[in-house]
């Protein structure tokens, strides 16, 4: 029993990171442009500046 | 959109910038054509490679690019006029507009069913070993107890937040004296949080944490698939309000040209309008000449010329020369507006419309509850002690909650929508797809809309038109355009000087020749139309072309197919009599009106509608506007005047008029599929209830029955539009 009493809170934990990390991408904006980020994957040359990711 | 460089280099596009975020000057620009990759690549390289422009990003999505520029050095003109040097016209943005875009409600529902499914999958880990107890298990009540505790500490938190979208529209609802659908939800979770909270306390085998979070992650798809639609709809038609006003350039003390949203013009300003742009307001002519196409407004196929002192309305295409104008009115003062107040009332008879998952909420609501009430009066009466009644009563509420009801529709409504994008048909709302269902008569616009809305060239001589092809090319009037679009490839005149409303004038392999007006080339005693051209080389034989507006080429088919469809069909039109006519006699339609002013048109869709009939208006000009606004189901092609997508339901792009069809077929094969739907859930119920009555249910069956029935809804609706459609 003391070995439920450890595991089952720390799949609650492993759970609640993913929870977080859906949190993170939501409000980083990572679902705004689905049609783009699937493009943005296939283009070759990365852009000139590495400021041009902002915005 | 396209416009020459020169035209956007000297213009002041303040009106639209906005502070970035840290300070450098942006703007918006809605790129037109960028779909693709490729695209991507080549627009943001090529412009983040200006020297003015710090950093740019284009949304493929939905269409827009953001450019920041280096700070002082607000370039946005060079910007447009590299963009349409690449292929892609764009416009600027309103800032209120852009900022509005944001979709804080999509964020919030997107993370309460994250935090639904979080919830429902670690509440189930707990449950799974309630249910094994269930089923005679080893389990001593004490294990159960903890596992319940567990279950409810990781499920109720969940509820609450995850449940908030429903028990705030739930509580709105309520506090004006009606029940939506989100009432009997919020009431089945908090009955069923707060009992099985009770029954952990007194240690009874039966609670619902897990069941009460998974309805709420079912529930939440529903939700968040209606919203998706919702919000493309809306992003659609945000897109089409920028584009409607393409900002009138306003001609400031010396000469300036400055880029203002149609809003901030004043009556009294002196504005700029170029051949090819559309008027921004109403006015008065100060300089040049010019034809209007006014095909849009009215209906009317030819051009009409405009010179010193001519009154022009909004909306009317500026075909040949500049024209300099006085505003006489704000743009929500122009003839424009008188228009636009038809349409909002024609969209306000249309609100009272009740949607299919209403008119199902208004019968469900009533009937759980009155069952949720009479198990728990029920079996108190007969002996069952209140606490076990309160429990069937709880249990009546859960297995009944109305997770297909609530997929039903909105499953259905996104399938077809998408099955209908991809063929070209953007659709605006659901309910849009409810009330295309339903229709039994169609009225067409002619022009524009049964036929090309543009002039071809009759009778073609091929010789003839080699002729003329090079003058013609130099042209933009649309006479010229089908001449030249008829010679295929061919050189150009030389030293071409255009005449507005005249015609043009150039050498063509060393001999003088014109092309235009009869008075112009130099036709005695021929009447001017506005349907033919003439060409001649100075002193030799004239050459007559005469045009006529085009019948589409499906538009027979299309006809055909409605009528096999069991619709009946109708024109109304703003144009004469004469050509209407010979339109409906081409196409075998026997009612038909001609000369109708907009009103008029509004009245005749709504006399129908007084009929009993349910009519689907397809139109795209102006004219058309308040009449597609009113009737009960509207399509606007593409190329309609974006007042008028604005007011249709449905927008179609390409040549055809078959996506009417198409678009017909998906809405009925979706109504289809949600009435199965509803018949599904009702039959459903009808078991499951009188099952929870008499105790039949206990946590595990609630679970399994849940989740079951929503997927049967969901499966169901991925059948939409599928078959003779596709």
């Amino acid at each position: 029993m003391s070995i439920f009493m450890l595991l089952a809170p720390l799949s609650v934990m492993i759970a609640l990171v993913g929870l977080g990390a859906f949190w993170w991408t939501l409000r980083s904006g990572q679902y705004d442009d689905p049609m783009g980020d699937a493009s943005r994957i296939l283009i070759e040359d990365p852009l000139d500046r590495p400021d041009a990711r902002e915005a | 959109m396209a416009m020459t460089s020169h035209v956007l280099e000297h213009q002041d596009f303040s009106a639209f910038m906005r502070d970035g975020e840290d300070g450098r000057p942006s703007i918006d620009l809605l790129v037109k054509g960028a779909r693709c990759a490729a695209c991507l690549s080549k627009i943001e390289r090529e412009i983040t490679a200006m020297p003015s422009v710090s950093s740019a990003r284009l949304n493929l999505t939905t269409g827009k690019l953001s450019v920041a520029f280096e700070r002082g050095r607000d370039d946005a003109g060079a910007v447009l006029e590299r963009l349409d040097g690449l292929g892609y016209p764009a416009t600027p943005f309103d800032p209120a507009k852009a900022l509005a875009a944001h979709d804080a409600e999509g964020r919030r529902l997107s993370m309460a069913l994250g935090v639904a499914a979080f919830g429902a999958g670690n509440a189930m880990m707990f449950s799974v070993p309630i249910w094994a107890g269930l089923f005679g298990q080893e389990l001593g009540p004490a294990t159960r107890t903890l596992m319940q505790w567990m279950s409810a500490a990781i499920a109720a938190p969940c509820a609450i937040y995850a449940g908030m979208p429903f028990f705030t529209s739930a509580w709105r609802s309520l506090r004006k004296g009606r029940a939506n659908m989100d009432v009997p939800i919020s009431i089945g979770v908090i009955l069923t949080l707060l009992i099985s909270f009770v029954e952990t306390v007194l240690g009874g085998a039966d609670t619902y944490f897990d069941a009460a979070v998974s309805l709420l992650f079912l529930l939440l798809i529903g939700r968040w698939l209606d919203h998706r639609l919702r919000a493309n709809a809306r992003s659609a038609a945000s897109d089409l309000l920028a584009m409607q006003a393409p900002a009138a350039v306003v001609v400031g003390e010396g000469g300036v040209e400055h880029r203002t949203p149609l809003d901030d013009v004043r009556a009294g300003d002196l504005l700029l309008v170029r051949p090819g742009e559309r008027i921004p307001v109403d006015g008065v002519i100060e300089g040049g000449v010019s034809e209007l196409d006014n095909a849009l407004l009215t209906g009317e196929t030819a051009p009409v010329r405009a010179g010193l002192n001519d009154i022009c309305r909004a909306g009317a295409l500026n075909l040949t020369g500049t024209l300099r104008l006085r505003a006489t009115a704000r743009s929500e003062d122009s003839a424009v507006a008188a228009i636009a107040r038809l349409v909002e009332a024609g969209a306000q008879s249309r609100s009272l419309y009740v949607r299919l998952a209403d008119k199902a909420a208004a019968l469900y609501v009533p009937v759980v509850h009155s069952a949720a009430a009479i198990t728990f009066l029920g079996g108190w009466a007969l002996g069952l002690g209140p606490r076990e009644a309160l429990l069937r009563a709880v249990a009546v509420l859960i297995i009944t909650c109305p997770c297909a009801l609530g997929l039903a529709v909105p499953a259905v409504q996104i399938t077809a929508s998408a099955r209908l994008f991809r063929r070209g048909v953007l659709v605006k709302s659901g309910a849009a797809l409810e009330r295309l269902a339903e229709v039994d008569h169609v009225v067409f616009d002619k022009t524009g809309v049964l036929t090309e809305g543009r002039p071809r060239l009759l009778d073609p001589i091929p010789a003839a038109i080699a002729m003329a092809a090079p003058l013609a090319r130099a042209s933009a009037h649309p006479l010229a355009r089908a001449l030249s679009a008829q010679a295929g490839v061919s050189s150009l005149a030389e030293d071409v000087t255009e005449t507005p409303g005249q015609g043009v004038e150039g050498w063509i392999a060393g001999r003088r020749a014109r092309l235009g007006r009869a008075g112009f080339v130099g036709v005695p005693g021929a009447a001017p139309s506005e349907t033919e051209l003439w060409f001649g080389f100075d002193d030799d034989t004239k050459i007559r072309f005469a045009f006529a507006d085009a019948i589409r080429p499906d538009a027979a088919e299309t006809i055909a197919a409605l009528r096999q469809r069991g619709l009946t069909v109708e024109i109304l039109s703003g144009d004469l009599a004469a050509p209407v006519a010979k339109v409906a006699a081409a196409l075998g339609i026997e009612t038909w009106r001609a000369g109708l002013t907009p009103a008029e048109k509004s009245e005749a869709i709504a006399a129908r509608g007084r009929d009993g009939r349910r009519v689907l208006m397809v139109g795209d000009g102006l004219n058309d506007a308040p009449a597609l606004a009113n009737a009960h189901a509207a399509m606007a092609p593409g190329s309609a005047l974006d007042a008028s997508q604005n007011a249709a339901d449905l927008v179609f792009s390409g040549e055809g008029l078959g996506a009417v069809v198409a678009a017909l077929d998906v809405a009925r094969s979706a109504r289809r599929r949600a009435l199965e739907n509803f018949a599904f859930a009702a039959l459903y119920n009808l078991i499951a209830a009188p099952a929870a009555m008499f105790g039949f249910i206990n946590p595990f069956v609630a679970a399994l029955a849940m989740s079951g029935s929503s997927l049967a809804v969901t499966l169901n609706a991925l059948r939409t539009g599928r078959g003779k459609t596709s």
